[in-house]
């Protein structure tokens, strides 16, 4: 231990020979810092590759630990519930009668849906197989917006598969590991997702801001979009299937498209991981990056 | 007397308490709270920690730990690789050089350092993401976490000040 001089632990252990040391390898470790960002930068897939290992390592304690917070969250939601019980029933009664004319709409879509099929000889969509999984991490801060859930490899995930919630696309597989997989969410800055807006199959490509809100980019000049569109996957370029529901335009202001997601990050419990069969987008670049 | 091996086993343990309370900071940052509108602007509960090791006992929470807490905070919380690493190792030198100034300061003193260092160390993230991808990031999420983080300083440095009386051996 260092010669006790008086002064505080911190000057005394910077001023001891074992303190030159010290602040050797603070500067080193400075160094190394920087130079992860560097050599992340540089090699994006082996830096990934090296997260999804502690993540994996990490998938366990992150479930143990979910498990009592998610019941919590349960609870409180329950006593909720309970107070507005007969709002709500009243609510879900106008739901039911509505929702009962669709149905009638949706039966009869379907059988025309069918007969026209046939006529057609159309060819369906590849069947999806699905993953359930549950959502063990949300590191949350304003940096970064990703999840963690505890399903992995070994159930089938891979990487660049859609992430659904109940109300709609959440995000896509960034990462994979055995037992856990990473999910970018479409609010993340670094999601780009080739959508379709409205009735008039707009295309475009909706952009995550690390806010709660999304934006449209690359437009055709002058197209005809209005608040309340339903925004959609288009299914473009192979990373989603088409028609998955994203959000609603919520603001046209100087040119900007601000499109609210269906998505509610707070809420999501458990996710649904889509699997198509398709390649996407990232498998290719992956796959490549293999070979070379 | 010379002390036994147990006792030796004893103290060396309780010794590695500061790490390893600032790491659960780290994962219990992670766990998903479901608490509608906080996830977003979730504190970064480690800066609290690797702020109140570097004031009272450094040499428990050697450069090295700050580091690889760090690379475990960018692990889980998705930054890029080195971000947090160098925020903290940052945060650690900085305050390890004005504990001359901070010592024997009532606490909303200390609170008011914690004010100033946690709001350089947001504006450093800020700018280390921005330039890392390319693109300026939402200054509001960001203000507001730094807000919370300060919010919940009181609490956690409460919690750690307890420990680190009861637990961590004294100095010698």
């Amino acid at each position: 231990m260092a010669v006790n001089e008086g002064k505080p632990g911190g000057a005394r252990v910077l001023q001891s020979s074992k303190g030159v040391a010290l602040r050797f390898a603070y500067v080193f470790l400075i160094v190394g810092a920087v130079g992860l960002m560097m050599l992340g930068k540089i090699d994006h897939i082996l830096v990934e590759r090296y997260r999804t290992v502690v993540t994996d390592a990490l998938a366990p304690v992150m479930d143990v630990l979910s498990r009592p917070a998610a019941s919590i969250a349960n609870l409180i939601e329950r006593g909720q519930a309970l107070i507005d019980l007969r709002a709500e029933n009243d609510r879900l009664r106008m739901e039911r009668d509505r929702l009962l004319q669709w149905q009638t709409l949706a039966f009869e879509l379907e059988a025309r849906n069918r007969t026209l099929t046939d006529l057609l000889r159309f060819v369906p969509d590849p069947e999806a197989r699905f993953v359930a999984a549950r959502v063990v991490a949300d590191t949350g801060g304003a940096f970064a917006h990703a999840l963690l859930v505890n399903a992995g490899e070994r159930d089938g995930v891979a990487k660049g598969q859609a992430v659904m919630a109940g109300d709609g696309l959440v995000g896509r597989i960034v990462g994979v590991g055995g037992r856990s997989a990473r999910v970018m969410l479409i609010t993340d800055l670094n999601s780009r997702i080739p959508v379709v807006v409205s009735d008039g199959r707009i295309r475009s490509i909706l952009a995550g801001e690390n806010s709660d809100r999304l934006r449209l980019l690359h437009l055709v000049p002058g197209a005809a979009v209005a608040v309340g569109d339903r925004v959609v996957t288009s299914g473009h370029g192979g990373a989603f299937p088409p028609d998955l529901p994203v959000g609603r335009v919520t603001q046209i202001k100087d040119g900007i498209i601000t499109v609210k997601p269906f998505l509610d990050r707070e809420r999501i419990e458990a996710v649904r991981i889509i699997d198509y069969g398709l390649k996407g987008i990232l498998a290719d670049v992956d796959a490549k990056a293999v070979q070379q | 007397m010379r002390p036994g091996v147990w006792q030796k086993l004893d103290v060396a343990s309780r010794c590695m308490t500061p790490v390893a309370l600032t790491l659960a900071l780290v994962i219990v940052n992670a766990v998903p709270l479901k608490i509608p509108g906080l996830t977003p602007v979730l504190p970064v509960l480690a800066l609290i920690g690797v702020f109140h090791w570097a004031l009272y006992r450094p040499e428990l929470l050697p450069p090295v730990t700050v580091f690889l807490i760090g690379i475990v905070q960018d692990t889980l919380a998705g930054t890029p690789l080195g971000v947090y690493a160098l925020v903290f190792l940052a945060v650690y030198g900085g305050v390890v050089m004005q504990q001359r100034f901070f010592l024997g300061k009532s606490f909303t003193v200390v609170w008011i350092g914690f004010l100033i260092v946690a709001a350089l160390a947001s504006a450093l993230t800020w700018i280390l993401v921005a330039v890392l991808h390319g693109a300026l990031i939402n200054p509001k999420p960001v203000s507001f976490q730094f807000i919370m983080t300060v919010g919940v300083y009181p609490a956690v440095a409460w919690i750690l000040m307890r420990w680190q009386n009861a637990i961590v051996p004294a100095e010698d």
